[in-house]
């Protein structure tokens, strides 16, 4: 109910939905990995998307920045509908921040540069400001001291705040991340949470692919549930986890709780 | 506490430091490292003494032919007496003062730029000033200078041009292949794969008599092409072939996860390739690149098929003289090391970048 009112009140605002996946279906080659898939995201919302594993979760949330290219259906983001066009593309990628389970930050380039890449090259930004907005979202990461050092030189769990800041760089509107605390140490996954949850707090757009069913409790508006390349439920989260609907959910929830 | 000061305190065993330390773990560690030890230095012991012997004690350096007949070891005559047409081959002698002004002219660039961390604009246009002050040297016929005919250029200052402009267009060409054959491009894509398939399949000799013998045929009637550059062309060609299939062994071994990452931040194709993959890239191939390209070094000696003078056509020419005969070994020993100091330089600068690039990726 909680969601329906968030809703509610964005359509009364006249707010958009800011990602429109409607009937979308994709294959690789032969298979059918994901089935029509419906997925409608407001401003501000957050989306957790759980699911046993090879059931088309990271696919979904790669399609929405055309990492994964779907063969039926629309996908529509900040207004853009996806297709071959490689500007659209582009524009769609720049608006939408991506986190990775392995992190992906480059291991070439110093943290600051990592961070202030995006915003040199697809802002046009002048260097001397984009590294001050690097060191602010280093700050709000909180391992501004990290700045100068290499990737391989830090921790997982820091490398994830970087790749998180790195995203944040570009001023997304919308920011996905997927799995981004299964590669770590247990002791590392808090770290990376604290950030996602003051990022939630902050009012960003979020779809996140994880397990961490306390991050769920905590921060989604909805959980949406994947098997088998399709989505199987979808709840506001004390309904989903109190009660699930699908026997589906049932037997997954048990595994896994 | 006291345990701690007493452990800090303990040095090494005797044994494990100095020179007969280092001895004994590196050269008698277990016995086949031993009998390797041994088995070098009786070798070592054989050779090298007949060795000194040979070319300092009994070698004779600035005789005529005649005179090295007698000689009981080397005739290095055959090395100073001939070293200008060993060098500069059929460059006019009067003028060969310009080659070898463009060649110090060459090193000295190298040398200035060996730090590619300052490379920049600046360092370009000195490049241009450079390259067009050694090609005004070499060819002439501006500011009082003669000109001199491309066929006259020879010897060492025509392996080095081959070298160098082989090296130099063939790197940025072969990186073009490597990406043009992962395309998703048909056009592209082929024309990578077959370019590089068919000038693998060649070998270089072919390649340049090709392009001395066939490719004029195909020329309309008085139109010619300078023969060098003809040499030049085949030479780039057919590294650029090479140097693409170890750059597509870097492509290869780089993780997905980069390419998604920069496309992720919306950055466009050329600035993922140039800002992100290729800089990983080729740097985990620096090894087999600088292999290719000492290859191409050396490979530029074929050229003698189509009648050019490098460096070690100029020293046959020399051996064919009655007079030098029977003093090869001399002659190949000077124009050996000539090519061992250029390419050792080579392999000395590709592991020194690597090394930097190394320091700052792996620094904890
Ligand atoms: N590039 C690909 N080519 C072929 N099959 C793929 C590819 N990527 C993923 N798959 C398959 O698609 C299914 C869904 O994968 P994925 O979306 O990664 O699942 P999840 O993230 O839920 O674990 C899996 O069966 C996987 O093997
Ligand atoms: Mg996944």
């Amino acid at each position: 109910m909680n969601t329906e009112q968030i809703q509610e009140n964005n359509d009364t605002a006249g707010e958009k939905p800011v990602i429109e996946i409607i009937n979308m279906h994709k294959w690789f080659g032969d298979f059918h990995v994901l089935k029509d898939i419906n997925i409608r995201v407001m401003p501000q919302e957050k989306i957790v998307v759980c699911g046993p594993s090879g059931s088309g979760k990271s696919t979904v949330i790669r399609c929405i920045n055309r990492l994964e290219e779907h063969q039926r259906g629309k996908i529509i983001v900040n207004g853009t509908e996806l297709s071959g066009d490689l500007k659209n593309i582009e524009k769609v990628r720049a608006e939408v921040g991506m986190v990775f389970q392995h992190f992906n930050l480059f291991p070439h380039l110093t943290i600051v540069e990592n961070l202030s890449l995006g915003p040199i090259w697809v802002r046009k930004m002048p260097k001397k400001e984009a590294e001050d907005l690097a060191m602010h979202y280093l700050e709000i990461v909180r391992i501004p001291e990290q700045a100068k050092k290499y990737p391989g030189q830090i921790s997982g769990g820091q490398q994830q705040r970087v790749a998180i800041a790195r995203s944040l760089c570009m001023k997304p509107k919308i920011m996905l991340f997927d799995e981004p605390t299964s590669a770590l140490d247990p002791e590392m996954i808090k770290e990376v949470l604290d950030v996602m949850i003051s990022l939630a707090e902050e009012g960003m757009t979020m779809i996140v692919v994880t397990h961490e069913m306390g991050f769920a409790k905590t921060v989604a508006d909805r959980v949406i549930f994947m098997d088998y390349g399709e989505i199987v439920e979808e709840n506001e989260p004390n309904e989903f986890f109190d009660n699930p609907q699908h026997e589906r959910t049932q037997l997954f929830l048990s595994q896994i709780l | 506490m006291s345990t701690n000061s007493e452990v800090a305190d303990i040095k090494p065993p005797a044994i494990n430091v100095g020179v007969l330390g280092w001895v004994r773990s590196h050269l008698f560690n277990g016995a086949l490292n031993s009998i390797a030890t041994i088995v070098v230095l009786l070798v070592a012991m054989k050779f090298i003494p007949q060795f000194v012997q040979w070319a300092f004690i009994d070698s004779v350096w600035f005789t005529s032919g005649q005179e090295c007949h007698e000689a009981a070891g080397a005739c290095w005559s055959v090395v100073t007496q001939n070293i200008r047409f060993n060098v500069f081959g059929y460059y006019p002698y009067e003028h060969q003062w310009r080659p070898l002004v463009a060649m110090i002219i060459l090193v000295l660039m190298l040398i200035y730029s060996r730090d590619w961390k300052k490379w920049n604009r600046r360092l370009g246009y000195l490049w241009l000033v450079a390259l067009f002050v050694m090609g005004l040297l070499m060819k002439g016929g501006l500011f009082g200078l003669i000109s001199v005919e491309t066929t006259k250029w020879s010897g060492l200052p025509l392996t080095l041009l081959l070298s160098f402009f082989g090296i130099l267009a063939s790197y940025p060409l072969g990186v073009a292949l490597a990406l043009g054959r992962q395309s998703t491009m048909p056009v592209i894509k082929a024309f990578s794969v077959v370019y590089i398939e068919l000038i693998r399949g060649v070998p270089l000799i072919t390649m340049l008599f090709m392009s001395s013998v066939m490719f004029p045929l195909f020329l309309p009637e008085g139109v010619t092409i300078d023969k060098v550059l003809r040499a030049q062309v085949a030479i780039i060609i057919f590294t650029a072939a090479y140097v693409a299939e170890v750059v597509r062994g870097g492509l290869q071994a780089m993780d997905q996860g980069q390419y998604e990452a920069a496309e992720s931040l919306g950055l466009n194709y050329f600035q993922k390739m140039r800002l992100i993959i290729l800089p990983q890239a080729l740097k985990i191939v620096i090894p087999p690149t600088v292999g290719v390209l000492i290859s191409a070094f050396k490979d530029t000696s074929l050229v003698v098929i189509i009648a050019l003078y490098d460096i070690l056509n100029t020293t046959k020419s020399i051996l064919n003289v009655p007079e030098w005969t029977g003093f090869s070994t001399e002659a190949y020993i000077f124009v050996a090391s000539i090519y061992f100091v250029f390419c050792f330089s080579m392999s000395q600068y590709s592991r020194y970048v690597e090394s930097e690039l190394e320091y700052k990726a792996e620094e904890k």
